[in-house]
C-alpha cells in the first residue's frame, strides 16, 4: 500500500520550470503548446497515517508561501494532456532518498519498525491543440528518457479527476537466493569462448578467454583452489572479476599493444605507446629538469600529483564519460564530474578538491537529418549533459573554472564528455608525505559512502565496446553529489586525524578493481560480499562485486584506528562497513558468508592479460584543394565565421555553472567590460591567503584530425601551453594530461580501416612525445577511451580521433595575471608569431565544405622562445591583454579582443608577417598555431619590443574609442568595417538557448 | 570595547562555501573563527552559546532535493542535540533572544527564510513568511550584480555601504513574500537591506540586473534588530580584488568590498551596543 503527495505551485504563481519545459517543447518539437505546469508527485510506502502524511506534505515536502498539496486525490486541472514521469526500478532517486530521510527525522521515534521509502515523479500538464502521438512524442522526446524513465500520459478526457493517477512504487525485485554459477571452462571450444564473453557482456577476446581457461587447467591452481573449497571450473565472480580487471577500459590494452607500424617508406615495432611514448617522454622531462623536477606521482595513482610550493601538491585528473552520457546524457555526465571527482579525491591519502574542468564534444544542436536508431538528438544531449554537470560541479561546491564544447556531426556516433578535476594537498600531513599510499597485511578493507545497486553493472566492460543494440541499461549510473560531498567532508576529516593509511575510489569495475588495485600494495585481500551494504536485495555475488554504484571510496585501516573511523563516520552521517582484510597471500579471495566464491592468484589478475599484437599503416590522405574565390564582402565572412558552433560564444553554459566558488576565482571563464569575453585559460588562488595561482587551461582540435593526428596532436599540445601562456603561466611548472578518444583501431570485419586508425594513434603519441619534450610539459596522468563508434545495422558512425591537452601550472603572482579583452583606446595591436597559409582542416574552409591539405604545424623551438618572452613581458607588467590565435583565426582572435573590451580597432593586414599564398581571407583565417594578439599601452612599447626582440612580432594597429572594427586589406582597401556591437551580437546568438 | 568576537561558520550536508566565509570573518577581525560541522552541534560538543556570530554559508544542504534549503530546515527543526532532551531549534532561538548575529548567504539565506528567522515579523522566529523560488529564468546563473543598500535599514552588516558588487550564484533565489502585507511590513520597516540594482543605484526588476525576479528587487532582507540578516548575492567570495570581474581593467583598493559587510559584524559585537 503505498501513498501520494502531490505537490504544485498556488494560483499566481509562476512555474519557472513548466515555462522552461514548454520553451524546450516548443524549440526541439516545433509543437504549440501554450502552457505546461508542472506537480511534483511523492510516493510514500510503509503506512504513514493520515497526520503524519499531512505533516510531512505540510513540513519538508512543500512551501507554505508558494505551494499547495493533496494527499492521495490529484491537484491536476485545466490541462489538455497529462503526461507522469517516473524512474524504473532501481534508478537512483536522489529526491526520494532525502524525502525519505526527511521524513524519518520528521516522524522520530514515532517511525518504529516502518519501512520509509519515498519514491518521486513529475507530472506535466500540458495545454494546446495536440494530437495523441504528439503527447507521446513529448513524453518520450523531451520529458522521459525511456532507458531509466517510466511515463504515462494521460488526456483530461480520460483522466480520473477524483482519484487521479494510482500510486506506482518501483521497487527493484530480484530473487534473494544467492546463487554461485560454476563455468566449466575446460569443455569450451573456440566458439563457445567466444559466445560467452559475448552473453555475458564480457568483452574479451578468444586469445584472452582462452588464457583463462589454460589458467584454470594449471595444476598448482586447481591445488590451491580445492584447499579453498573450490573446484576447477571458474565461478561467475571470477570470470566477472576478470573481465573488469582485463578490460581496455582498465588496463589499456590497446595502449600496451605492440605495434607493427609501417609508412611508405619506414617500419617500426613499437613495444607499448604508453611506455614508449607517453611515460618515455615524461621520464626524459623530468630527467632534464633535474633538481627543478616538479613531478611527484605519475602514472600510478588515480591522479597525477606536482609539487605547487614547498607546503602543498596539486593533483590533476581528467576522465570521459562518453558510452554513458550518449544513453542518458544527464545521469552519464552527473556521474561522469562526481566521478573524476573522486580520482584526485582518492589520489595519496587524498586531495581537496578545488576546481573542475569540462570539455563536450558534440553534433551540432540543429542537426536536422534522421537519426540512427538509439541515438538521442544532440540538442537533448547538449542540454542534459549540461545539466548533469551543473548538478554535479555546483552541488559538490567544486568551480568549474575551464572548458569547451566542440562541434562536428561525427559525434552523433557518440558524444565525448571530458570531466576534469583538479585537488590540493599539503605536502606532508602527520609527518608523512601525501602523495603516496601504502598499505599493511592487516588493514582492514573499509568501504564508505553510498550503498550497492545494480546500476553500473558492466560500465568498464561496456565502455570497452562500441555503442550496439544490446547495450545494456544497467551500465546507466546516476550520481548524487551530496551523499558524496558527506562522504569527502568526513574523509577530509578522518585524513586529518590519520585514521586510514590508504584510499582508492570505486569506479570502473567497482570493488573488484579498488580493492584488486589496492592489493597490490600489500599482496593480497580477502573480503566478504555478504558483508557489503545493498540498497536493495536480490543481488548476487557477482554483482556486488562488479557494481558501479557511485559515491564509493574504499580505504585501508589500521586495525587499531578501525574503532574511531567508525565512530566518525556514524558522528558525521556516513555509512562505512568493513568488508574484509588485506592480506600478504598473493591471493584475491573473495567469500560470500563462509563460502569462498573467488580466489585469483593476484600476478594472474593483474599481469595474465596477453598482450595484444596489432598492425599500423600509415597513409597520408590527399583532399582536393578548394577553389572557391577570396569573397568579395568580408564584412559578411567575418560574422558568419562568428556564428560558427566552434567558435561562438558559450556564455549560456558558462553561467549555469558556478565558477567562483571557493573565492579564489582570479581570471573567470567570462571577462572583459561587460563580463562576456572569452577567456583563454583560468586562474584560480587556491590558498586564500597566498598570492600564488594555479592555471588552468586545455587545447583540443580534432578537425586537423582529417588530414594528420600528427599535427592534430602538436596543435592540441601548442593550444593548452599557448593558452596557459597567455593568462601568465609559468613555462617552467607547466604539467600535461593526455586523454585519447578514438574510435575502434583494431582491424576487423566491422572496422576494415582499423590499421589506418591505429596509425594514427601512432603518429599522436609520437606527437605527444615529440611536443611535451620540447615544451618541457610533462604528461603526469592521462586516460584512454578506445572504442567510441555507433554501429548498428548498417550505420556506422566513427568519431573523429580526438584528443584533449589539459594543462596545469603555476603563475608566481595573480596579480600579474592578464586577460584578453582590449583595454584602453590608443593602446598599440601586436601580433606575435608568424602567420602562414595553414587553412588545411580550418573553420574558414569547413564553411566552404572543404578539408584542404595544409594542416598547421608546430614549430615548438620557435614558439617556446616567443612564449618565454612574452612571459618576460608580462612579469613586467607591460602587456594590457593577450589573446590566442585559435578556432577562427587572427581575425576571430581581434574581434573579440576588442568587443570583450567595448573598444573598436584599426588594424593593417600588410603588417602581419605572413608567408603563403596572398589573399585577405587566408590571413584573416588561417589557423597558424602559436600566435597571440596582444595589446599594449603606447609608453610601453620600447620596453615590449626590447623583451620580444629576436621573435617574429608585428605592430598591426591600435584600439580605438569609436567601437568600430576596421581591417585594411593587403590592397589598401577597408576589407572589414563593421560597429563591434553588431560583432558580438552575431557571436552570442547561436547557442543563446 | 575590548570584547573577544568568537564566530562559528556552519558546515555539512551540502554547505560548500565555509571555507572563505570563515577567511573573510578572519579578514574582518574576528578572534576565533571556527568552522563547524553540524554533527558537532547535534552531539553537543560545540555549542551555539560560546559564540557571537553564526554564519550560515552557501552550498546546497541535502541537495536542495525538496526544494532550496527545505530539507534542510526540517533538519533544523526536527534533530535533537544527542544525549540531552534538547532541540537543536531551541539552541537557536536561544542564540537569537541572546542577542547573537546571524548571517545567511545564498543557501543560508534560504535557510533562515524557510525556517522563518527572516523577516521574522512582530519578532516570530519559526513561522515562514516568505520565501526564495527558482529565478524567473529557470536557471542556476553565476554573475556579478550591483546591490543598493538602504541606509535606513536596522541592518548591522550594511552599515556605511552604498553600493556594493558580488556575485549571485543560484538557481533559487527569488523573493516572495507571503502577501502584499507582509511585504509592506518588510519595506515598512526598512528590513529591505539590499537591492538589485543599475550601476547607478536605481533599483530594478529588469533582468539581468536583477537576476531572478525578487518582488521589491529584494537581495536582502534582516529582521528588526538588524542582527540577523540574509542575502542571495555572496559577499565572501570578494574578499580580494582579484576577485572582481574586472579587475584587470579597474582601479581598485586591495580589499575586496565583501570584507565590509563581516567587518560591519564585528565591530558591531565589539561596540557598546551590542
Amino acid at each position: 500500500m503505498a501513498d501520494r503527495i502531490e505537490v504544485g505551485f498556488k494560483e499566481g504563481i509562476r512555474d519557472a520550470l513548466g515555462e522552461k519545459t514548454r520553451k524546450r517543447i516548443i524549440d526541439n518539437l516545433a509543437l504549440a503548446v501554450t502552457k505546461v505546469a508542472t506537480i511534483e508527485v511523492y510516493t510514500i510506502t510503509g503506512g504513514l497515517s493520515v497526520a503524519e502524511l499531512g505533516d510531512a506534505a505540510a513540513g519538508p515536502l512543500s512551501d507554505p508561501v508558494i505551494q499547495e498539496y493533496i494527499i492521495n486525490r490529484p491537484l491536476a486541472k485545466n490541462f489538455d494532456w497529462l503526461i507522469e514521469v517516473g524512474f524504473r526500478p532501481g534508478v537512483t532517486d536522489n529526491v526520494g532518498k532525502t524525502a525519505r530521510e526527511a521524513i524519518t527525522l520528521l516522524l522520530g521515534e514515532n517511525t518504529g519498525e516502518r519501512k520509509i521509502n519515498v519514491y518521486t515523479s513529475r507530472q506535466y500538464l500540458i495545454s494546446g491543440k495536440i494530437s495523441p502521438a504528439d503527447a507521446e512524442k513529448i513524453a518520450s522526446g523531451v520529458l522521459a528518457n525511456d532507458l531509466i524513465e517510466r511515463y504515462q500520459v494521460v488526456s483530461s478526457k480520460d483522466f480520473d479527476f477524483s482519484s487521479g493517477m494510482p500510486a506506482h512504487v518501483p521497487q527493484v525485485t530480484g530473487k534473494d537466493e544467492i546463487q554461485v554459477e560454476e563455468i566449466p571452462l575446460a569443455l569450451f571450444d573456440a566458439d563457445a569462448l567466444v559466445k560467452i564473453s559475448q552473453e555475458k557482456l564480457l568483452a574479451l577476446n578468444l586469445e584472452e578467454m582462452q588464457e583463462i581457461q589454460r589458467y584454470y587447467q594449471n595444476p598448482d591452481v586447481i591445488k590451491n583452489r580445492k584447499k579453498a573449497g573450490l573446484n576447477e571450473n571458474i565461478t561467475d565472480v571470477e570470470l566477472e572479476c576478470l573481465a573488469q580487471t582485463w578490460s581496455e577500459h582498465c588496463k589499456h590494452k590497446i595502449f600496451n599493444s605492440k605495434i607493427t607500424y609501417t609508412t611508405s617508406h619506414a617500419k617500426l615495432t613499437i613495444d607499448s605507446l604508453f611506455k614508449t611514448y607517453i611515460k618515455g617522454s615524461t621520464a626524459q622531462i623530468r630527467k632534464a629538469k633535474g633538481k627543478k623536477d616538479f613531478c611527484l606521482s605519475v602514472f600510478v595513482d588515480n591522479a597525477g600529483v606536482i609539487k605547487f610550493n614547498d607546503d602543498y601538491n596539486l593533483v590533476f585528473k581528467v576522465e570521459t564519460h562518453n558510452s554513458p552520457s550518449a544513453l542518458d546524457p544527464y545521469g552519464g555526465a552527473l556521474t561522469g564530474i562526481v566521478g573524476v571527482n573522486r580520482d584526485p579525491f582518492g589520489t595519496g591519502i587524498g586531495a581537496k578538491l578545488i576546481f573542475n574542468t569540462d570539455v563536450f564534444c558534440f553534433a551540432s544542436p540543429f542537426y536536422k537529418k534522421k537519426l540512427p536508431p538509439r541515438i538521442l538528438h544532440p540538442r537533448r544531449i547538449y542540454e542534459g549533459v549540461r545539466e548533469g554537470v551543473e548538478h554535479g560541479g555546483n552541488k559538490s561546491g567544486i568551480p568549474t573554472v575551464n572548458g569547451s564544447i566542440v562541434f562536428d556531426d561525427r559525434f552523433l556516433g557518440k558524444p565525448l564528455v571530458y570531466c576534469g578535476t583538479g585537488g590540493i594537498m599539503p605536502a606532508e600531513l602527520n609527518g608523512k608525505p601525501t602523495h603516496t599510499k601504502e598499505i599493511e597485511p592487516g588493514d582492514a578493507i573499509i568501504m564508505t559512502g553510498g550503498r550497492i545497486g545494480k546500476d553500473g553493472i558492466h560500465g568498464a566492460t561496456f565502455s570497452s565496446e562500441e555503442l550496439h543494440e544490446g547495450s545494456p541499461v544497467t551500465a546507466v549510473q546516476i550520481g548524487d553529489p551530496i551523499t558524496q560531498k558527506k562522504m569527502t567532508d568526513f574523509l577530509l576529516v578522518a585524513r586529518n586525524r590519520g585514521l586510514y593509511r590508504a584510499l582508492t575510489d570505486n569506479g570502473a569495475g567497482g570493488l573488484s578493481s579498488s580493492v584488486g588495485e589496492m592489493a597490490t600494495y600489500c599482496g593480497g585481500c580477502q573480503i566478504d560480499l555478504a558483508r557489503a551494504p545493498l540498497k536493495y536485495s536480490g543481488l548476487q555475488p557477482w554483482e556486488i562485486l562488479v557494481s558501479e554504484a557511485q559515491e564509493r571510496m574504499t580505504l585501508a585501516v589500521d586495525p587499531k584506528k578501525v574503532k574511531q573511523f567508525m565512530a566518525l563516520a556514524k558522528k558525521m552521517n556516513v555509512e562505512a562497513t568493513v568488508l574484509g582484510k588485506f592480506t600478504d597471500s598473493g591471493k584475491f579471495h573473495v567469500l560470500y558468508g563462509k563460502k569462498t566464491v573467488a580466489f585469483l592468484d593476484m600476478e594472474f589478475l593483474h599481469e595474465g592479460v596477453p598482450q595484444l599484437q596489432l598492425a599500423a599503416k600509415w597513409k597520408q590522405p590527399k583532399y582536393q584543394e578548394p577553389d572557391f574565390p577570396e569573397p568579395a564582402n568580408l564584412n559578411k565572412a567575418v560574422e558568419q565565421m562568428l556564428t560558427r558552433l566552434n567558435i561562438c560564444s558559450k556564455e549560456s553554459v558558462v553561467r549555469q555553472y558556478d565558477h567562483e566558488v571557493q573565492a579564489g576565482s582570479v581570471i573567470k571563464p567570462l571577462v572583459g567590460v561587460a563580463n562576456d569575453g572569452p577567456s583563454d585559460a583560468a586562474v584560480i588562488r587556491p590558498l586564500l591567503d597566498s598570492m600564488e595561482g594555479v592555471v588552468v587551461a586545455h587545447g583540443i582540435c580534432p578537425r586537423y584530425s582529417d588530414i594528420d593526428t600528427y599535427a592534430m596532436t602538436a596543435c592540441a599540445i601548442d593550444e593548452a601551453v599557448r593558452n596557459a601562456v597567455a593568462v601568465g603561466a609559468d613555462l617552467d611548472n607547466l604539467a600535461g594530461l593526455d586523454n585519447f578518444c578514438w574510435c575502434d583501431p583494431v582491424q576487423s570485419a566491422k572496422t576494415p580501416d582499423g590499421e589506418y586508425k591505429l596509425a594514427q594513434l601512432v603518429r599522436s603519441n609520437m606527437a605527444i612525445f615529440d611536443y611535451t619534450t620540447a615544451y618541457g610539459v610533462p604528461c603526469i596522468s592521462g586516460k584512454d577511451s578506445m572504442k567510441n563508434d555507433y554501429s548498428i545495422g548498417k550505420t556506422k558512425i566513427s568519431i573523429p580521433p580526438t584528443l584533449l591537452y589539459s594543462v596545469i601550472g603555476k603563475i608566481k603572482d595573480v596579480r600579474k595575471a592578464v586577460t584578453m579583452d582590449a583595454k584602453r583606446p590608443q593602446d598599440l595591436v601586436y601580433i606575435l608569431g608568424e602567420t602562414r597559409d595553414e587553412l588545411g582542416g580550418s573553420e574558414w574552409f569547413s564553411l566552404h565544405k572543404a578539408v584542404g591539405n595544409k594542416v598547421p604545424r608546430v614549430d615548438a623551438t620557435g614558439a617556446l622562445k616567443m612564449y618565454r618572452a612574452l612571459h618576460k613581458a608580462m612579469e613586467a607588467g607591460l602587456v594590457a591583454s593577450c589573446h590566442d590565435c585559435s578556432d577562427g583565426g587572427l581575425a576571430v582572435a581581434l574581434i573579440e579582443s576588442a568587443f570583450a573590451g567595448g573598444l573598436g580597432m584599426n588594424i593593417d593586414l600588410k603588417d602581419v608577417p605572413y608567408r603563403g599564398k596572398k589573399r585577405n581571407d587566408y590571413i584573416l583565417f588561417s589557423e597558424t598555431a602559436s600566435r597571440f594578439v596582444v595589446t599594449i599601452h603606447p609608453k610601453d612599447q620600447n620596453r615590449f619590443e626590447k623583451i620580444l626582440a629576436g621573435n617574429t612580432v608585428s605592430e598591426i594597429g591600435f584600439v580605438t574609442g569609436d567601437e568600430s572594427f576596421r581591417i585594411t586589406g593587403l590592397k589598401d582597401r577597408l576589407i572589414i568595417n563593421e560597429k563591434i556591437g553588431k560583432l558580438k551580437k552575431a557571436w552570442q546568438t547561436p547557442l543563446d538557448f | 570595547m575590548n570584547r573577544k568576537v568568537k564566530t562559528i561558520v556552519l558546515t555539512g550536508n551540502g554547505t560548500n562555501c565555509e571555507m572563505e566565509m570563515a577567511h573573510a570573518c578572519k579578514l574582518a577581525g574576528a578572534d576565533q573563527v571556527d568552522i563547524v560541522h553540524i554533527s558537532e552541534l547535534l552531539y553537543g560538543e560545540k555549542r551555539l552559546s560560546k559564540y557571537s556570530f553564526l554564519n550560515l554559508p552557501g552550498g546546497f544542504l541535502d541537495g536542495d532535493d525538496l526544494g532550496s534549503a527545505k530539507a534542510g530546515a526540517n533538519r533544523f527543526l526536527h534533530a535533537r542535540i544527542d544525549d540531552e532532551n534538547e532541540m537543536l531549534i531551541a539552541e537557536l532561538l536561544q542564540f537569537i533572544n541572546s542577542g547573537g548575529l546571524i548571517l545567511g548567504v545564498c543557501n543560508g539565506f534560504q535557510l533562515m527564510v524557510k525556517l522563518g528567522l527572516l523577516p521574522a515579523l512582530d519578532g516570530n522566529f519559526t513561522k515562514q513568511s516568505s520565501t526564495l523560488t527558482f529565478n524567473d529564468s529557470g536557471r542556476f546563473e553565476d554573475r556579478w550584480v550591483y546591490l543598493k543598500a538602504n541606509e535606513l535599514s536596522p541592518c548591522v552588516f550594511t552599515r556605511d555601504i552604498e553600493l556594493a558588487y558580488y556575485p549571485v550564484r543560484h538557481g533559487e533565489g527569488k523573493f516572495v513574500p507571503e502577501s502584499d502585507s507582509v511585504l509592506e511590513q518588510i519595506e515598512k520597516k526598512n528590513l529591505v537591506a539590499l537591492q538589485y540594482c543599475l550601476p547607478d543605484g536605481s533599483p530594478t526588476m529588469d533582468y539581468p540586473a536583477n537576476p531572478n525576479g525578487s518582488e521589491g528587487a529584494i537581495a536582502g532582507i534582516c529582521n528588526e534588530t538588524g542582527r540577523l540578516f540574509g542575502l542571495m548575492p555572496h559577499p565572501e567570495a570578494y574578499l580580494h580584488r582579484t576577485n572582481h570581474p574586472r579587475w584587470t581593467r579597474e582601479d581598485l583598493p586591495e580589499e575586496g568590498q565583501g570584507v565590509t559587510i563581516f567587518r560591519n559584524a564585528v565591530n558591531f559585537i565589539r561596540s557598546r551596543e551590542f
